[in-house]
Order: structure tokens, then sequence, then C-alpha cells
């Protein structure tokens, strides 16, 4: 058995999660006493597998070739394909971002197995991974256990491992150099752009009254947006509501929208996805207010208000104002 | 062209969920159903571009026999035919086994465009589109916000990570994961809803396309997450709720 974590990057700059699911391939590895091992993927990738060499590793593999200069679903795939067979990695770990869920599903597919994604814990029973994985948008956990000959692949969840007990050493690289055929790559990429400037930077805001899709109609949003100013907040929302045109794109918090972490995040009508999470969770103080005691979002909060946000919204305003006239 | 969108029929949102007594699904008895909230955005996606280049919109489901007004609520939007996979099992079948169910079922359709939600709101695995385009060898690309076509080829803008977009061009047959927010979505008319009763259905047995592939992957057991943090929750009175969590914020937390 050993572990072949697939890490990430855009250009020379890592993208985090990697790093916790560097941590997680370690944990795992040490537990069970068997090798770990790490991939960079890409072109110029020379100083990024230098610094994976400083990790307590079995070895890196620096996988380099031009056609993996630009991300594409097809050319990752097969050159991560060439990858796994080549190191006998039985459990190959990916971080659960977007490209990740753009290419390993397929990779996985060509191994007659399937990849275990958004996974938020592993357990060992009797020296075999059990994945724990979020089901119903966070409601619900499962456990995920995997058949076969392997190998398997599996995705961590942005918080779930933590790159601070990363372990530090010296490993090998070894370059690998995948064959690939330019004319087997099928999607054609433009270069990454972002949408016109943002007019509001939600990142700068002190405190934060966001609203979700709790507020049932366009109508209603008034109601949370007097909370917001009573509190000299800024109002943002969850996605379905800029999905839906309620207020616009650029006040989304979440791994689609901004990322903020205000003094204090009060989360309205918000059930509390993952992908809402991740955007606000570095929020100093969280506050909740929702008529489902079971939310997800109550997880992370600080403060919490279970009730009816129609009538806890109004309450507050009150008592806001009281506040501050006092 | 011909366009074939998959829909999932999942527990509407905000279903109080509870574990069945054998702890490995849902009690799924007292729920109602929906459409998977991206596959509507897909359905309505792949409505467009039929508006936009003619051709033919098929809907298809593998779902047990409630999922049927799902798909006739996709009839009565605008889907021209659709395809029901008859299976019971679908919490024990992985998403290997579904995607192998749903590329059977279209051998012989020959989509030029395969649209599917990015992921469902009950598994969540956001992987069904990746794997099928596998399954058919065709291409595909994930997370979309907005379609393009153009001859045998198409332009697809996909959603990165925070606030990111990257346009892609491919070939066609392709398999295209919707996001929600790409369009805004249409209401069924009464019209819509009066035609579709007599649009056809067609009734796929498992058992024809070799039956229930076995899962590498199997869920044995689901549950409520465990707590790691405890919010401090005010009940009662939401005028005292309120007051007392007002006070926390300006003594303790000092923003007001
Ligand atoms: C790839 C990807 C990217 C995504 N990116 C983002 C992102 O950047 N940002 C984001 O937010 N989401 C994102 N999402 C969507 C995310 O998964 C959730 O669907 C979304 O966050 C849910 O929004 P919500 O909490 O407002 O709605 P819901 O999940 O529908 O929750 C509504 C909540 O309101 C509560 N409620 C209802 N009525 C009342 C009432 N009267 N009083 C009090 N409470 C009430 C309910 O109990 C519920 O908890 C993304 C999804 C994917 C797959
Ligand atoms: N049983 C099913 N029938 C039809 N389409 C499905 C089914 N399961 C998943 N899909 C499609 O695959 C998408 C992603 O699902 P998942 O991989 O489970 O997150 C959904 O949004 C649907 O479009």
């Amino acid at each position: 058995m050993s572990i072949l974590v697939v890490m990430e990057n855009r250009g020379s700059a890592w993208n985090r999660m990697s790093w916790e699911t560097l941590a997680a391939g370690q944990q795992i590895g040490a537990e069970l006493g068997v090798p770990v091992m790490a991939a960079v993927v890409g072109k110029g990738i020379g100083p990024l597998a230098a610094e994976l060499a400083t990790k307590k590793l079995d070895k890196v593999y620096a996988v380099e070739h031009d056609l993996l200069a630009e991300y594409t679903a097809d050319g990752f795939t097969s050159a991560v394909e060439q990858l796994v067979k080549a190191s006998g990695a039985t459990h190959v770990f990916f971080p659960h971002t977007y490209q990740v869920r753009d290419f390993a599903p397929k990779l996985a597919t060509r191994f007659g197995q399937m990849l275990v994604s958004d996974v938020i814990a592993i357990r060992l029973e009797g020296g075999k991974p059990t994945f724990v994985r979020l089901l119903f948008q966070g409601k619900l956990n499962g456990d995920v256990r995997v058949s076969g000959d392997g190998p398997y692949f599996a995705s961590m969840q942005a918080g779930a491992f933590r790159a601070d007990g990363l372990e530090s050493g010296t490993a090998p690289v070894e370059a690998f150099t995948p064959t690939l055929d330019a004319a087997a790559i099928r999607q054609k990429p433009d270069a990454p752009f972002r949408e016109s400037a943002r007019a509001v930077d939600l990142t700068a805001a002190e405190i934060i009254v966001s609203v979700g899709r709790g507020i049932k109609e366009k109508e209603n949003i008034p109601i949370v947006a007097a909370l917001a100013e009573a509190l000299g907040a800024e109002l943002a929302a969850s996605r379905p509501i800029c999905d839906n045109g309620w207020l616009p794109m650029e006040r989304q918090v979440g791994s689609s929208g901004q990322t903020v972490s205000p003094k204090v995040y009060m989360a309205v009508g918000i059930s509390g996805a993952i992908q809402h999470l991740v955007g606000m969770k570095g929020a100093k103080t969280i506050v909740a207010i929702n008529k489902d005691a079971n939310a997800p979002i109550f997880e992370v909060a600080d403060y919490g208000i279970v009730g009816d946000l129609f009538e806890v919204v109004p309450a507050l305003i009150e008592e806001v104002k009281k506040a501050k006239a006092s | 062209m011909k366009i074939v969108v998959a829909i999932k029929q999942v527990p509407v949102r905000d279903s109080q969920l509870r574990v069945e007594s054998d702890g490995r699904w849902i009690q799924e008895g007292d729920l109602n159903f929906e459409i998977n909230e991206p596959d509507a955005y897909a359905l309505e996606e792949a409505l467009q571009l039929k508006e936009k280049h003619g051709g033919e919109v098929v809907a298809i489901c593998a779902g047990p026999s409630r999922a049927q007004q799902t798909i006739r609520e996709a009839l009565a939007k605008g889907a021209d035919r659709a395809l029901h996979i008859e299976a019971d099992d679908l919490n024990t079948l992985d998403t290997l086994g579904v995607a192998k169910l749903l590329a059977g079922a279209l051998k012989e359709e020959k989509p030029d465009l395969i649209l599917t939600g990015l992921q469902s709101d009950d598994l969540g695995y956001g992987q069904t589109g990746v794997v099928l385009a596998e399954l058919m060898g065709i291409a595909h690309a994930t997370i979309i916000m907005q379609v393009e076509a153009d001859g045998g080829s198409i332009r697809v803008k996909r959603e990165l990570e925070d606030g990111w977009f990257q346009h892609i061009t491919m070939p066609l047959p392709a398999v295209l994961t919707i996001q929600s927010g790409i369009n805004k979505l249409r209401y069924a008319t009464l019209m819509g809803i009066k035609k579709a009763k007599s649009k056809e259905i067609k009734a796929i047995d498992v058992a024809s396309l070799g039956g229930s592939p076995a899962a590498v992957a199997s869920i044995d057991k689901i549950y409520i997450p465990q707590r790691t943090k405890q919010a401090q929750i005010f009940e009662g009175d939401v005028k005292v709720a309120a007051a007392k969590l007002v006070e926390k914020l300006k003594f303790e937390v000092r923003v007001i």
C-alpha cells in the first residue's frame, strides 16, 4: 500500500488546500506505516518540486510536459493516469478544488473506480480507510467504504485537515515525463479572467450581514438591508440570492464569490453549505439566525438565534437602535 | 442540435431529514421531492439552446416511479420527450453505476450535447457528468456559466474559484456540467402542462441495460454530524433573545 498526493498549483503559486491534503496523506501514511509520495503537475515546476522535497515524503514526482503548461481535463487525466500506474500508488488523494472536480472523476473512471469526493475525515478500520464525506449539503455525513482492486481516489474538503501539522524532511525528486499527444487534448482553454473590477469590496468590511434563501422573496431583502444599516454593516448574500438576481453577484460570499474575515459575520437564513462556509469561516465572530436548529451554519457559529427571521430581524433592529442610543 | 439533459429527483430543500433505522439512508416515506436545483438550470439552458439552434431536448432520469412527476415537469417546461431508467436502488448505486446506466440508455440516442447539473443536492458527488463523458468517450467541461454553440464546436465559460472564469472551446459531442445561476429559470405554462401529458416517457428497465452495476464505493452509514464548536444559542421569546444577542455584540464583541 502507498499514498500519492496530487498537489495543485496555478503557475508558480500553490493552491493552499494542497497542503491540507498533503497533511492528510502524511497522517494516514504514518498511521498505516506506508510510503507517502507527492506530485506536482505542470510546466516549469522545478521550484515547486524543490519546495515539496522539504517535506517528509518518500518521493516527489515532478510531472512535467509542454502540454501541461495550461490545465486541460484531457491532458491532466492522461498525465496523472500514467503517473498513478508508474508510482504503483494504491491511494490517490487530491484537494477538492474546482480543477480536481474537473478531471479526477474521469481519471478514476479509467481505473474502474470512482472519486470519493468532499471528504472531511478519514478513519482507519482494520488497516483500511473509511472516508467520511458530506451529504445533503452538509446536513448529514456519510461513511464511504471503497471496494474492488483500487487504486482508490479521494478528494479532501477545505479545512478538513490542518496544514500546520505538516512534517518536514527531505525527499528525492523524480522527474516524470508523461507521453501526451496534442491532438488528444480536446479542450482549448483561454486565459482565466475576472469580471470587471468589483464595485463592492466586502473584504474591508468590519461587520457583514449576509442574507440567504430563508428570505424567500426579493421583496423581503430590505428587511435584512435595514438590519445591515442599523449595524453599519455591508450587506452580503449566499449564492442563490445572487443567482436569482436579488442582489448583485459582487455581494456573493463563498468559494465562487468573495472570501471575507470581518469582525462579525451575521448569517440570516443561510443553511451553511460548505461552499458558503469556506468564504466566511475566517470571521472573528459568527452569528447565525435560522429557523432550523440543525442547520450546518450553527456548527461554525459563536452565537445563534433559532427562530423565524421575519420575527427575529425586526426585533434585532430595534435592540441595535436602543443599544446605539444608550 | 440534439441535447440530452440529465435530471435527478431529490428531496425538497428544507426537508426535515431523518435517518432510516438501518442507518444507511434517510426515511423517504414522508418527504416531498423536486428536481435537483442545478439540473433545472441545465434544462433551461438546453431549452434556450434549442430555441436558438433548433433540434430536440431529451430529458433522462434514473430513479424510482415517483421520479415520473419530476420528468413530467421537465416536459411541461418544454423538453420534447424523456427517458426514465426505472431504478429503485439509487442510493446503493455509486456514481460509476449511475453513469453506466445513463451511458447505456443513451447509446442509441447519439446526442450532440449532454447537460447535467454540476452536483446533486443529496449525494453531492459532483461528478456524474464527468464520468458519463469518459464512459461515452467524449469531451467535457465542468461548472459552466455560459454556452455558445457554433457548428461542430462549443465555447463555454467555466467558473473557477474566487470569482475567476475561463473560456474553453471543445468539439461536439460533449458533456457540460451546469452551475446554478447560468440563466433565468422559466415556469411551466398551462399550455406546456397540457402538452406534457401527451409527450413520450420511455421506460427503460435496468435489466435491459445489463442490470445494476456493482458498487465500488458504498455508503455504510449516514448520521447527523457532531458539532465541533458549541454555539451559544439564545432561545425563547424573540425580543429577549434579540436583546441578549445585541448585549453580546455590544459588550463582548464590541462592534456596537
Ligand atoms: C461549485 C459550487 C460553488 C458554489 N459556490 C457558492 C458560493 O460561492 N457561495 C454560496 O453561498 N453558495 C455557493 N454554492 C451553493 C451552496 O452549495 C448552497 O447551495 C448555497 O450556499 C445555499 O444557500 P442558502 O443557505 O441561502 O440556501 P438554503 O440552503 O436553501 O438555506 C436556506 C436556509 O434558510 C433557513 N430558513 C428558511 N426560512 C427561514 C425563516 N423564515 N427564518 C429563518 N431561517 C429560515 C432554512 O432553515 C435554511 O437553513 C456553490 C455550490 C457549488 C456546487
Ligand atoms: N439518477 C440520476 N438520473 C439522472 N441524472 C442524474 C442522476 N444522478 C445524477 N445525475 C446528474 O448528475 C449530476 C451530478 O450528480 P452527482 O454526481 O451525484 O453530484 C446531477 O446534477 C444530474 O444532472
